[in-house]
Order: structure tokens, then C-alpha cells, then sequence
């Protein structure tokens, strides 16, 4: 199994990013052997779009479900195609913290965008 | 000769003044050189967020034209999902997951590289209509055409694109822009290929921010530039002491005052509530004529 995590900074102690398309990190996490990979956000220097590029990476590395604190409209729409389940973090403090969490049955799922649409006008 | 008006900072004045610059070319202006007077000016209204000069020169509209954007159709049966398309879109408005297909239309510029780049053919191009562009005849016969923007669509600039070749001038028609308020795209996107930049603004400490940036704008486009001063007597002489440093001549003053602001307010033109004003905008144009030969 593989869990994707937002993550500040790249280690399995980290404090959860609460953004997904522009959290710092995106740690891949082994739920059973708590084994983790940390790979720097492909959204986080998006002009737009963050949410969707976060997506696509994290459909790419197949993984069973992501954990982050704030999902908009886009992500939501992307990761919802993709049939990716979306935890919010709740109040784990540390990525480690929030996978014990999750496998203890304690975060919340998400079936709808957290937020509403920030329309951002890119370079056109 | 095409003039446009930006400022920065918004409600500076920039229709208050581009309106009257328009009404004071439908009069006879003495010594204009006889190739700039013949046709009446066109008024381009490219604030399409906030579309405002049709409240000041009343114009009727008899001309509609929807306008749109190309936007990516993928032909699920054809789709391979090998993400060409994702990968090539810098905008981030076409997603492969796995085996599905997502299009994010707000996101889309309308570029066609995904269309190009697809192998089996599978993505076609179909409009997606953003906005509306309009022209009619305006007070004192002045041609006037706008875009106007759908709510919710996220970009302007296309829209304004559209505009400026579809109310295309007639040869020596003098053309005002009247543009959106800062200085991204939108305003880019309006003022590029002016031969003139009027910029509008007031004598404070916000007005002088963005003055400075909108002249940053006028410079990285090679326009010559010009400064109207609205609200003059309030604030300080940090504008003053800017375009003195920067050599942006001010062309024109216009007080603060109280009668003005009601007058704007019920819908009336600079050169309603204060006719001698006809002569100065008549005369601000003539400057910037010569400045040009």
C-alpha cells in the first residue's frame, strides 16, 4: 500500500502541509513499514493549476490514497477522476502522526473541494 | 494614432478622462493637421471585467459578436492515456489520470499545442464562448465597441485581443483605449501597439505606487508617455517629483472638486459639467500629436 502525504519539509517527521497543490513536499509512505520517499511538489511553482499537477504525480505513483489539509476545486476535481481517496490530516501534527491516524481509522475523508475556486489568471 | 488610457491604481479617473479626450475629437480641434481630423474617434471600452464608458458616452449597440476560446475535446475511444497532452500543456489544463482524460477549461489558453502533439489524433478543438463583443454609435457619433466578459471566466485577455482586431479603426481614425485597472495582462494586452500611453493618477501615495509601475509597463513597450493628474490638490508632490525624475511630462490637472465628483456620478462626461475643458483635452491631444512627428 502507498499513502501520499503534503509534507513542509522532506522527512516522515515533518509537520503535514496543509496545502496540496502548493505544499512544500509530497512524501510517498509504506503504511505497514512506515518506509517513505520524499519528492518535491511539481505544483508548488505552478503559475496555475497546482492542485492538478499535484494530482497527476500522485496518480502516477498509484498510490491508494493522499492526505493534506486543504483540497480545491481543480485537485478535487482531478483526484475524484482518478477515483483517489483524499484524507484532510485533522489534527496530526507530524506525517508520521497522521499515518498512524490513518491506518487507525481516524482521519476524515473528503467528498467534496475544501475550498472554493481562487480564479488566477496565468500568463497569458 | 491610437491612445490609450491606463493608470495602475483604479479609480484614478482613466474614463473620466479617456471619455472626454474621445468627446473633445467629435468638435472641430484648431490647428490639427488636416489627416487627423476626418473620421469620428473610436472608443474601445477593454476594461471587460468591469465594462463602465457605455454609462458616459450612451451608446447603441447594433453590433454582437460572441467570443471564444479552442478549447481541447478528447475522443475517449481514441485516447491511448500516454500524457503527451499533460506534458505539453504549460497551463496545466489537461490531465491524463490514469485512464481518464480531464479538460479544465478556465485554465485553458487556447494555444492547441495538446491538439497538435496527441499521436492518435484524439483531441479536436471546440469553442468554448467566454464573452461578448459589441459596438454601436455612441453621444456625438463617436464609435464605441467593448468586450464584455461572462461571469466566472477567469481571463480577460483574449477577450481584449478580440476586441482590438474585430473594431478594427478605418485608416487615420483616431482610436482611445480605455483600460483595466493595474498592470498584468489584461492592461499589457490593451495598451500594446498604442502609439501613446496617457497615464492617469492621483497625487497620492497609492496613485504614485502604481504610476510607477504602470510607467515600468509603458517603458517594456517602447510607448511614449504622458500623465494626467486627477484629484489635483490633495495628497503630496511625490507624483510631481516622480515624472519630473522619469521625464513623463504632465499634460493635464484636474482639480478636486466636489462639483466634478457629483457630476461623474449622475453619468455626465468632464466636458459636460466643465465645457471649458473641451479646449484643454483638444489642446492635451495636440501635444501629444507633435510629440509623435
Amino acid at each position: 500500500m502507498k499513502i501520499i502525504i503534503t509534507t513542509v519539509s522532506p522527512t516522515i517527521e515533518s509537520e503535514v502541509d496543509p496545502r496540496f497543490g502548493r505544499g512544500a513536499h509530497l512524501l510517498v509512505i509504506d503504511p505497514d513499514t512506515l518506509e517513505w520517499q520524499a519528492h518535491p511538489n511539481p505544483g508548488v511553482t505552478a503559475s496555475g493549476g497546482a492542485g492538478i499537477q499535484a494530482a497527476q504525480f500522485v496518480t502516477e505513483h498509484k498510490a491508494d490514497a493522499v492526505i493534506s489539509g486543504d483540497f480545491g476545486p481543480h485537485a478535487f476535481e482531478a483526484l475524484n477522476a482518478a477515483g483517489m481517496p483524499m484524507y484532510v490530516f485533522g489534527s496530526a501534527c507530524t506525517a508520521r502522526d497522521a499515518i498512524e491516524r490513518f491506518k487507525a481509522g481516524q482521519l476524515e475523508q473528503v467528498g467534496a473541494a475544501t475550498r472554493e475556486d481562487c480564479h488566477h489568471e496565468g500568463k497569458a | 494614432m491610437r491612445i490609450a488610457v491606463a493608470s495602475g491604481k483604479g479609480g484614478t479617473g482613466k474614463t473620466t478622462v479617456a471619455t472626454s479626450l474621445a468627446l473633445s475629437l467629435t468638435s472641430e480641434v484648431s490647428g490639427l493637421p488636416m489627416s487627423f481630423a476626418p473620421a469620428l474617434p473610436l472608443f474601445l471600452d477593454c476594461d471587460v471585467e468591469a465594462p463602465n464608458a457605455h454609462l458616459f458616452l450612451k451608446p447603441t449597440f447594433e453590433r454582437r459578436q460572441e467570443v471564444s476560446l479552442s478549447i481541447p475535446h478528447v475522443d475517449e475511444a481514441k485516447c491511448t492515456h500516454c500524457g503527451k497532452c499533460a506534458e505539453v500543456c504549460q497551463y496545466h489544463a489537461i490531465a491524463v489520470l490514469g485512464k481518464k482524460v480531464l479538460v479544465f477549461p478556465q485554465l485553458c489558453h487556447g494555444c492547441g499545442s495538446c491538439t497538435l502533439i496527441c499521436p492518435e489524433g484524439a483531441i479536436s478543438e471546440v469553442p468554448d464562448v467566454m464573452g461578448m463583443l459589441e459596438s454601436g454609435t455612441a453621444d456625438r457619433g463617436i464609435h464605441f465597441a467593448r468586450g464584455v466578459m461572462n461571469v466566472g471566466e477567469p481571463m480577460a485577455t483574449p477577450i481584449i485581443r478580440q476586441l482590438k482586431k474585430w473594431a478594427a479603426p478605418k485608416p487615420d481614425q483616431i482610436v482611445i483605449l480605455d483600460a483595466s485597472p493595474g498592470t498584468s495582462c489584461p492592461v499589457v494586452e490593451s495598451v500594446r501597439g498604442a502609439d501613446f500611453l496617457l497615464l492617469v493618477t492621483e497625487p497620492t501615495p497609492f496613485g504614485l505606487h502604481d504610476l510607477k509601475l504602470a510607467a515600468q509597463v509603458g517603458r517594456e513597450l517602447n510607448l511614449p508617455m504622458g500623465v494626467v493628474v486627477n484629484r489635483d490638490g490633495i495628497g503630496d508632490g511625490g507624483v510631481d517629483d516622480f515624472c519630473e525624475t522619469a521625464g513623463l511630462p504632465i499634460l493635464m490637472r484636474i482639480p478636486f472638486d466636489r462639483a466634478i465628483a457629483e457630476g461623474i456620478a449622475q453619468g455626465q462626461t468632464l466636458v459636460e459639467i466643465r465645457p471649458e475643458y473641451l479646449a484643454l483635452f483638444q489642446k492635451m491631444f495636440l501635444q501629444i500629436t507633435e510629440r509623435e512627428r
